[in-house]
């Protein structure tokens, strides 16, 4: 909604006030997140992502719509809520992403090679997995996040995500906790999530990743931000659906449980 | 074909917020892709929007807005259940016609 007057004449007050909270707070910036957040255009993707679901499309021509993603055949309803989660058929912990690209392969025939080189969208080429994933985000909306931690191979996962979390490597001699382990910290203006507080990861995952990224005009997913995060530490390239990204996924996630989901989001 | 706009109308009073989400790749002819060619312009060039049928915005855009561009306007003497349609035409003679219904004040 439009803001009223008087609170766009108090919050020039409130800025006026305390110029040094404007710099380092998210007051005056939580104004055009807000504008951003109410027209998303994660939305056009979301759109873009339900027409591909249920789109006859591959060598096999066929539909996502037998896609188990957890919870049942095609149930695309609060899926993103409870991954990265066991999955017998693979025998694996998958998040969303790697469960898409199983999906995609065994149902519609396509090849891991096709999904891969299309993981990450360009100005140039659009990319289905980005739809697909901020379809499948919003349909959790308003739900909690519910990982689930019953199996042993998921309790491994989230055990090895802990570890790679805090472990240091590389030649920066960077851990995620480096940067995401401490109150107030950020990279120039951006402000970095503190990921041991419960609060902060709950809002991260459930209503971080996908999101609309403002500078590359496209939907970036977590499997896209552990990739980057990675490159910014200097690590070698993040594997798509690596076994490291889903432990990572899997440990962040589940303490991300509680949290209500609200996706696509926009970043800048 | 393009891809389908997301349109929002909601009354406040008797003034419609109509917000209106188009996906369009708006290249400004300056940028290069992967192998180095020059991407040709590509862009919006005329926006109608339309209330009932009768005409309140017709606008000339250029290579200067951005990607999947945002259109944002009030119009006056709404009521719930008025009909929005807004086209757009780009350069190539692509055209995207797409209506919203206008929602009752929330």
């Amino acid at each position: 909604m439009f803001m009223t007057r008087g609170r766009l004449a108090a919050l020039a007050l409130a800025l006026l006030a305390s110029p040094i909270a404007a710099q380092d707070g998210p007051d005056g910036l939580a104004v055009g997140r807000q504008m951003l957040a109410e027209d998303n255009p994660g939305e056009l993707w979301v759109a873009r992502g339900q027409r591909l679901f249920f789109e006859k499309r591959g060598p096999k021509k066929a539909s996502l719509e037998s896609c188990d993603l957890g919870l049942g055949p095609g149930k695309v309803e609060g899926a993103f809520a409870q991954l990265p989660r066991y999955f017998a058929d693979t025998d694996k912990v998958q998040d969303l992403e790697s469960r898409l690209m199983t999906c995609m392969v065994t149902l519609q025939g396509f090849t891991t090679e096709d999904i891969l080189r299309n993981r990450f969208g360009t100005l140039d080429n659009d990319s289905d997995m980005e739809a697909l994933v901020s379809f499948i985000g919003s349909k959790s909306n308003g739900m909690k996040m519910n990982v689930p931690l019953r199996h042993a191979k998921e309790a491994e996962a989230y055990k090895a995500g802990e570890y790679l979390f805090h472990r240091r490597s590389g030649p920066l001699d960077f851990s995620c906790a480096t940067c995401h382990a401490d109150q107030g910290r950020r990279i120039r203006l951006q402000e970095l999530p503190n990921m041991t507080d419960s609060k902060q990861v709950q809002t991260v995952v459930a209503t971080g990743w996908p999101a609309y990224r403002g500078t590359q005009a496209t939907v970036r997913t977590m499997q896209h931000r552990l990739y980057d995060c990675n490159w910014q530490m200097r690590l070698p390239d993040l594997g798509y659906a690596s076994d490291m990204s889903i432990a990572l996924t899997s440990y962040l996630n589940h303490r991300g449980n509680g949290g209500v989901v609200q996706l696509p989001g926009v970043r800048r | 074909m393009a891809e389908p706009m997301r349109i929002r109308a909601a009354l406040q009073g008797d003034v419609a917020d109509v917000r209106i989400l188009m996906r369009h790749p708006m290249e400004t002819g300056q940028r290069k892709d992967a192998k180095g060619d020059i991407v040709p312009t590509h862009f919006i060039q005329n926006v109608v929007v339309t209330h009932n049928g009768r005409t309140v915005l017709d606008a000339q855009w250029s290579q200067a807005v951005s990607r999947d561009p945002f259109l944002g306007l009030r119009v006056k003497g709404a009521k719930a259940g008025d009909t929005i349609v807004v086209t757009w035409t780009d350069n190539k003679g692509d055209k995207r016609t797409d209506e919203a219904t206008v929602a009752a004040a929330s």
